[in-house]
């Protein structure tokens, strides 16, 4: 049988609860919008239920140490088919007491640990990476384009840092983000029609008036750490990728 | 905004030969709502020759009343000079800060009027951000050589890491270069706070709330090929200061000729050697090998052509092949190809049955490099025997190192 869910953490959860309530043989679990894939099999639509995802996240809490627990979380946003499919699998083999997840030779838990590590890699480049633009009223605007979903693994970390300024991170490719008042972190679906203006590069935005100064001092500090001597551009993008570069203010080319 | 880029110009591009761009080994959270933490030591980017920069590394000025001949900012070097303010420093610094440009700051500064004024100005910047900012993120002070112990004891209340270079890796060739300064001249400052640290570490066995001292520790740089000391000279030094100043890092920097001068030769800087003295070092503090093993009156220099890890194995082909499936972790650590990580990834595998080539491959060892020293449940018999030239060819050929380009120009050099 297949299994059709709506790409949700909760979702694919609640998928591993009805595998068990139903005592399907599940064969795949797939994206309920790749449906059209299930031609000759029977399908089971997964209904995402908080009740069902809790029961059984507390039960891997038993069944997984935390590390385990943050590769399954992380695996799951790299937003893969084949490591959805995957994660659900090995829950199953987990829930049957036919897994042992320290066994790396096991080609499933090497993809899992392989994605996650993926992902928190991902992550720790948006950490890096992330360059905030000070508007008028003191918001720190920042837009972010990651491969994976990595918006709720940094949000802690940005909360810590920052705790003192009000900012956004706000992910272009998923088209949502995250507000902090200096207070909480709020989620945003879609941006406030005053700050989207911030996304058309043909609108006069409205930065703070130092915004230009110090943006211009970061891209002049950035070209003089460069030592011509020891010029290395292939090190370079293999550590500053290409597709990372119109988001930072120091690799940006700048229209003036 | 013409001046300011001016002096940011003169200030950046006379720090970056220091080469420390860590920004990590503190602890320093962010308190009561104020901003920044450095205990992450975050990239934020990396130079076009593939350096992070994690960072603002400035000096406060390039004025300076000495002449060393190896540095931009001599006396007699005919350039611009500029000064910051420290309100300039300060804003520069929250600034950059608040748009996650950098992890923090590294601040140094040419010598101007005597050591103490100098050292002064440095102490106002750092307490500044910590007390009236309430910034939390890193800060790296270079001190100022012959500055008084107070104010080297104050500063270490407000910063992360000090550093003090030593500039050339012995005494003579440091007299050669800089005739005022002297290896004595950077312990002083090192055993001040080295004694500090210990002491404050164990006030907070006693008492709870000890304010911090230098968290992230001590650093040095030597510049490497501007004087004749050959590898094993300069490792020792650095395993010296290591044991006796417990110092975090040492740091090589190849030397980059500056403008032509008698005393220093002019030549490209030793990329490559560079690259090889940081994985010995790294081999030293984390691969548990001593000196003496990998630099002796024998092989004075290291191998340019292959890492030190490879070169020792080549040279001790007795110890192994080690069998992968019951060697120890020591011996598994001394294993061209196998790194920490993935020591422990086989300790954890073969728990789980005999493991073969296909297993380590995926586990992410580096096999090709590997297999002439290991022995897997699947390893066919008759690998093992080869003589060391034969390994040592056979690994080269696997692929040109991606630092072919500068060895070639080092080759020509020796
Ligand atoms: S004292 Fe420091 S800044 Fe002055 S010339 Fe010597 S190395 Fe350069």
């Amino acid at each position: 049988m297949i299994y059709l869910f709506d790409k949700s953490f909760e979702g694919l959860l609640s998928a591993v609860f009805d595998r068990f309530e139903y005592r399907h043989d599940v064969s795949r679990l797939l994206p309920a919008d790749q449906a059209q894939q299930a031609l000759f099999e029977e399908a089971h639509t997964v209904y995402s239920s908080n009740a069902k995802s809790e029961r059984v996240w507390n039960g891997i809490q038993t069944k997984a140490d935390a590390a385990w627990q943050r590769i399954m979380y992380c695996a799951f946003l790299s937003e893969l088919t084949e490591v959805h499919h995957t994660l659900f699998m090995v829950l199953v083999r987990l829930f049957a007491g036919q897994v042992d997840l320290r066994n790396f030779g096991d080609a499933a838990i090497l993809l899992l640990s392989q994605t996650a590590k993926k992902v928190e890699r991902e992550k720790h480049r948006m950490k890096a990476f992330i360059r905030f633009e000070k508007s008028e009223d003191g918001m720190y605007f920042a837009r972010i384009a990651p491969d994976f979903n990595v918006i709720p693994l940094i949000i802690t970390f940005f909360k810590n840092r920052y705790a003192d300024q009000p900012w956004i991170i706000y992910d272009q490719k998923r088209q949502y983000g995250v507000l902090y008042d200096t207070d909480q972190v709020h989620h945003i679906r879609k941006l406030p029609e005053d700050l989207s203006d911030h996304m058309l590069p043909d609108k006069p935005v409205q930065m703070d008036e130092d915004e230009t100064l110090y943006a211009t001092l970061w891209r002049d500090y950035f070209k003089s750490t460069n030592i011509a001597a020891r010029k290395n551009p292939k090190l370079h993008q293999q550590h500053v990728p290409k597709r990372y570069w119109h988001l930072l203010t120091e690799k940006k080319i700048i229209w003036e | 905004m013409e001046r300011i880029r001016e002096k940011l110009s003169i200030l950046a591009d006379a720090a970056k030969y220091d080469v420390s761009c860590s920004s990590s080994g503190s602890k320093r959270k962010n308190t009561d709502k104020g901003i920044g933490d450095a205990s992450n030591g975050i990239c934020h980017t990396y130079t076009e020759d593939g350096r992070c920069v994690s960072l603002l590394k400035i000096l406060l000025t390039n004025y300076c009343i000495y002449d060393c001949a190896f540095c931009v900012s001599r006396s007699s070097n005919d350039i611009k000079r500029a000064a910051f303010t420290v309100d300039e420093v300060v804003e520069l610094t929250m600034n950059f800060y608040r748009r996650n440009y950098i992890e923090g700051l590294f601040l140094s500064s040419g010598i101007f009027k005597n050591a103490d004024y100098t050292m002064e100005r440095l102490l106002k910047i750092v307490k500044k951000l910590r007390t009236e900012e309430r910034y939390n993120g890193y800060i790296h002070l270079k001190t100022i050589p012959g500055a008084s112990e107070e104010l080297i004891n104050e500063a270490g209340l407000y910063v992360d890491r000090m550093s003090i270079n030593l500039e050339m890796p012995t005494e003579e060739g440091l007299k050669k270069v800089a005739p005022e300064k002297s290896h004595e001249a950077v312990k002083r400052p090192l055993g001040i706070v080295q004694n500090k640290i210990q002491q404050f570490s164990e006030e907070r066995k006693l008492i709870k709330h000890v304010p911090q001292f230098v968290p992230a520790g001590q650093s040095t740089q030597m510049v490497i090929g501007a004087t004749p000391e050959n590898d094993m000279q300069i490792m020792h030094t650095a395993s010296a200061y290591y044991k006796n100043f417990s110092l975090k890092r040492v740091y090589y920097s190849g030397y980059i000729p500056i403008r032509m001068d008698d005393v220093l030769p002019v030549v490209q800087p030793p990329l490559m050697r560079e690259h090889r003295l940081y994985q010995t070092d790294w081999l030293l503090r984390f691969y548990g090998f001593n000196v003496h093993e990998l630099l002796n009156e024998k092989h004075p220099d290291l191998d340019m052509q292959v890492d030190p890890k490879l070169m020792w194995a080549l040279r001790n082909m007795h110890c192994f092949p080690v069998d992968i499936n019951t060697a120890d972790f020591q011996s598994l650590l001394r294993v061209p190809g196998i790194g920490r990580q993935s020591v422990q990834k086989i300790l954890e595998a073969r728990k789980f049955g005999r493991l073969r080539i296909d297993q380590l491959r995926k586990l992410g060892i580096a096999y090709n490099r590997a297999q002439y020293f290991i022995v897997c449940a699947d390893t066919p018999v008759g690998l093992g025997s080869l003589q060391e030239h034969q390994v040592r060819s056979r690994i080269l050929s696997l692929g040109k190192s991606k630092y072919a380009p500068a060895f070639s120009t080092q080759l020509s050099l020796f």
